[in-house]
């Protein structure tokens, strides 16, 4: 490695920018004669619109207009989409209900946008959204996914009875696991919860539509972790406009952890607003608008069975999933409990027959999609806390159970589709259990007890799937696209890269590693290489950034390009100095004949290419190349956290004494970013352990966790300084062997801080967030 | 609409305003300093921390009528002829930033709490007093890293100097 190449420890080039307030986010475009929208949202969780007036709005000071939904169903604007097909145990295709962008006969969550108003500044905006009258008939609500699925209760959509989109199984038959946990020595059951959680991106989500109207053409600044998918949607699905007039740019993203992967209604709206008002039409998103309409994450209620031979080895796991789906169905929403998550509950761990039912189900209440992780983290915090409370009622040490059980020879197929490529558990346990000193805990819990504290520990070893594919294996279960990823790789005539790339970058530091992948390449210093992202202008066709998909798939179709353009310039260099092409080694910055002491720089070499003056015969000029890479599996990232915690019984507060993460993330290009992205994940799994969660008033639908003075953000005194290793195997399916990183933190942490605080506190029965109030609740039902 | 003055970043500015306008708004839509954020409206997230008189203070939650006659200095006017400040040094150093949202505010806040300790900080204070400052990407491990290690460069400098 170089020293900027893989592996290299490169500060990031993207810094200098956003520490200088020079970043350049959405709200922050300014385009003349630019106005602003506020929406008007709908105050009740479910009801008819029987009217909606505006003529006092519409003649407020500034307002330019005030538009609603059936002026936009009467200008053809389609329906929101999603965009995974998922049919049930019977055959039948999801039961999607209508999501409009904006309501015109039924809100069904509160936030629902049922008008927009357009005016000279922000202020004036939202005062005249206020005075926008609508007529509401009111309807009753339910917020919570079990209750909805109950007889005689309110129905959202005509479409969906029984407010169930589906109900579908994945793996071995029911018969044959049931039967194998009827012959088990031991069963351990549960009941699982996985809380509602709020992204909570730091920028909030914001969209500017321009129209011209000279071209018919429009353009679209959007808070998006996916352009071009956007694009593609609102081209295809909402009839926005042809995408050779949709141009969609996402410029530096404060932020996004699944949220910003959805085409929501307001970029939609603006764009429609655009040509109706004649005028270019910014809305940002204030914090409560983003608690209210932002995509939530999780909020899963599961029952689980898990079976164990006389040996302690798990012989059959059955699990039957609800999820709340919220009100309308998200892009993706469909997939995250289904392929994203029970496809993932074969752990770590040889399980012969797995049986997992999902029904997913509408609620009156904002929808639910992908969130950091989007149903890994529930298929882990499932697992792992049955392995953990398996272990206690086995009365065998929690690492013990896990190692019986681990996969130990690669590659290994579960009964729920995966194959998994390559790992070593053992590796990462024992890594984690050395850094925690594990072997040590007794004599601290012992001295934390002296000083009247509960001190305990809890560990948590997962896997994840990253770089969802191959495109035609997604497209056989359903997904609406391919999930490949593009690159090109451009060198100038002076020999400096540009690389074009359909990944987005909103925090990952990707102008840094993709051209550390340069670097590395032909030996070039990093500054003379620049990622171009996020404009489809610029970029033709990408996938987007999801799913820890930009290390393992979007890098792996710039090392595809890299590979062209590194063969046509070694044919170039082998012409100019009259070599074989097979002796030509590209190295710091110049073409070398092996073996001698010829030598041509770089950008010689590039030079040559435009020049066109004496290239191999029937060479085309120019120095560029592009490159589509689908993956040919997942990949498996993998490993073991632990944390340890010190409980004050008196008041239920619970300190995180040490957090320990041993991952195995495969080949690394930039190990500071990687382990920042760690860093990042585990706050989050520690804010969704034991402090966050989307509160709903379940007789009312309001929502009750609005603002960061209701909703627990995680903040610097609530969490440590992270141990953070990797044990890392290669994956041995993509060119660079890297398998990801973006997710693992939120995936692996709750359940290991859960054990831990329910090992502190001798009680099992304790459901996230852990706040003070019910772990002081839970100690004293314990004594 | 009132008339407001005041000197960001060294510059007399002034403007009319709404008297419910907010200085963060005076900041990024009329002087088109952009580097400013806001990310809670509630005075809880700190993107929005400015310095006026030399401390720091949320924008979002000050009237610009309230900082008429004032000195506030934003993340724009932190650096100083292409240097960049020891906190913004070391955030980079440290990988304190990952999608630079929160990061302008994080470094404002930062800078004003080792003018407050100077070299008497460490990581159990810098948590402390980053309470009122949220970031969602880095879990603040590295934020905490780069804080401490800016304290110890600047506290370094001044006894050089002194």
């Amino acid at each position: 490695m170089g020293v900027e190449g893989i592996g290299a420890r490169v500060a990031r080039k993207e810094d200098k920018r956003f520490l200088t307030g020079k970043g350049r986010y959405t709200d922050d475009m300014v385009v003349p004669g630019m106005k602003y929208a506020a929406f008007v949202r709908s105050p009740h969780a479910h009801a008819r619109i029987r009217g909606i007036d505006s003529s006092a709005a519409e003649g407020m000071p500034g307002v330019i207009g005030v538009l609603n939904g059936k002026q936009m169903l009467d200008d053809g604007i389609g329906n929101l989409i999603c965009g995974w097909m998922i049919h049930s145990k019977d055959g039948s295709p999801m039961k999607m209900g209508a999501w409009r962008p904006i309501a015109h006969d039924t809100v069904r969550y509160v936030g629902d946008a049922v008008a927009v108003v357009v005016a000279d500044s922000v202020g004036e905006a939202r005062d005249a959204a206020e005075a926008v009258v609508v007529d509401y008939e009111e309807l009753p609500a339910v917020t919570d996914a079990v209750m909805a699925l109950e007889p005689a209760r309110p129905q959202l959509h005509p479409e969906a009875a029984g407010n169930l989109i589906y109900d579908w199984a994945l793996g071995t038959g029911e018969a044959e696991t049931d039967a194998a946990i009827a012959a088990a020595a031991h069963v351990t059951e549960m009941t699982i919860v996985n809380n509602r959680l709020a992204p909570n991106a730091m920028e909030p989500r914001a969209a500017l539509g321009v129209y011209d109207a000279a071209d018919d053409h429009y353009t679209c600044y959007t808070t998006s972790q996916n352009p071009h998918v956007a694009r593609l949607v609102m081209s295809a699905f909402y009839n926005v406009a042809p995408e050779n007039k949709l141009r969609v740019i996402a410029p530096d993203v404060g932020g996004g952890f699944g949220s910003k992967i959805f085409i929501y209604p307001e970029e939609i709206v603006c764009l429609w607003a655009s040509k109706r008002t004649g005028v270019p039409v910014k809305w940002t998103s204030d914090r409560t608008e983003a608690f209210l309409t932002d995509a939530h994450g999780r909020d899963h209620h599961s029952t689980v069975k898990m079976a164990f031979d006389a040996d302690n080895r798990i012989t059959a796991l059955k699990v039957d999933t609800i999820a709340n789906f919220g009100a309308y169905m998200s892009l993706f929403s469909s997939a995250v409990p289904t392929y994203l998550y029970a496809t993932l509950l074969s752990g770590q761990y040889d399980i012969p027959a797995i049986h997992a039912n999902v029904r997913a189900v509408y609620t009156n209440t904002a929808p639910v999609d992908a969130y950091r992780g989007a149903g890994r983290p529930e298929a882990t915090f499932l697992l792992e806390r049955t392995m953990e409370t398996a272990a206690r009622e086995l009365g065998i040490s929690p690492a013990e159970l896990r190692r019986k059980n681990f996969i130990r020879s690669f590659p290994h197929q579960t009964p729920v589709i995966m194959n998994y490529d390559a790992g070593d558990y053992e590796a990462s346990l024992e890594a984690a259990m050395r850094e925690a000193d594990w072997a040590g805990f007794g004599a601290r819990k012992a001295e934390a007890e002296r000083r009247g504290k509960k001190r305990g520990i809890g560990m948590s070893c997962y896997i994840e799937a990253c770089g969802i594919a191959p495109s035609a294996a997604v497209g056989s279960l359903g997904a609406g696209v391919g999930l490949w990823e593009s690159a090109e790789v451009r060198v100038n005539a002076v020999g400096t890269i540009e690389v074009l790339t359909g990944s987005h970058s909103h925090g990952q530091g990707h102008e840094t590693t993709f051209a550390q992948l340069v670097a590395d390449r032909f030996g070039v210093p990093i500054d003379s290489v620049s990622i171009v992202h996020g404009d489809t202008d610029k970029v033709q066709m990408g996938m987007g950034t999801y799913g820890s998909r930009s290390g393992a798939v979007g890098m792996s179709a710039i090392v595809k390009a890299l590979d062209k353009v590194e063969a046509k310039a070694k044919k170039i260099a082998a012409h100019l100095m009259e070599a074989d092409e097979g002796d030509i080694v590209i190295e710091n910055g110049e073409a070398k004949v092996a073996g001698t002491d010829k030598t041509v720089p770089w950008f010689q070499v590039a030079l040559a290419a435009y020049t066109a003056h004496n290239l191999p015969a029937g060479m085309e000029p120019g120095l560029k190349e592009g490159a589509f890479y689908d993956p040919s599996n997942f990949t498996f990232p993998a490993g073991c956290y632990i944390c340890e915690v010190e409980v004050d019984p008196e008041t239920g507060k619970t300190g995180i004494v040490q957090f320990v993460a041993a991952d195995d993330f495969g080949n690394i290009i930039n190990p500071m970013i990687v382990e920042g992205q760690v860093h990042g994940g585990i706050a989050q799994g520690i804010g969704q352990a034991l402090l966050e969660g989307v509160h709903y008033d379940p007789q009312t639908g309001q929502l009750l966790t609005a603002s960061y003075m209701d909703y627990a953000m995680p903040r610097a005194h609530d969490l440590p300084s992270f141990k953070v290793s990797h044990q890392n195997t290669p994956c041995p399916n993509n060119p660079l062997g890297i398998k990801g990183c973006g997710e693992a933190g939120a995936i692996g942490s709750p359940p290991a801080l859960i054990n831990a605080i329910t090992d502190a506190i001798g009680n099992n029965d304790l459901t996230m967030p852990a706040t003070p109030q019910k772990v002081w609740a839970a100690v004293n039902a314990a004594q | 609409m009132t008339k407001v003055s005041m000197t960001v970043n060294g510059r007399q500015v002034s403007g009319d305003v709404e008297d419910r306008t907010l200085l963060v708004h005076f900041i990024r839509d009329r002087l088109g300093l952009t580097g400013t954020h806001v990310g809670c409206d509630t005075s809880q997230c700190g993107a929005c921390v400015v310095h006026m008189d030399g401390k720091a203070i949320k924008s979002c939650s000050t009237l610009a009528v309230q900082a008429a006659g004032s000195s506030i200095t934003t993340i724009e006017g932190l650096a100083k002829d292409g240097e960049l400040h020891p906190v913004q040094a070391a955030f980079k150093a440290n990988h304190g930033l990952q999608c630079g949202f929160c990061t302008p505010g994080m470094v404002m806040a930062a800078v004003d709490m080792i003018n407050r300790h100077g070299g008497n900080l460490d990581e159990a204070t810098v948590r402390e007093n980053l309470e009122g400052n949220i970031c969602r990407c880095t879990g603040y491990h590295n934020i905490v890293k780069a804080i401490l290690a800016a304290a110890a460069e600047m506290s370094a400098g001044r006894q050089a100097a002194e």
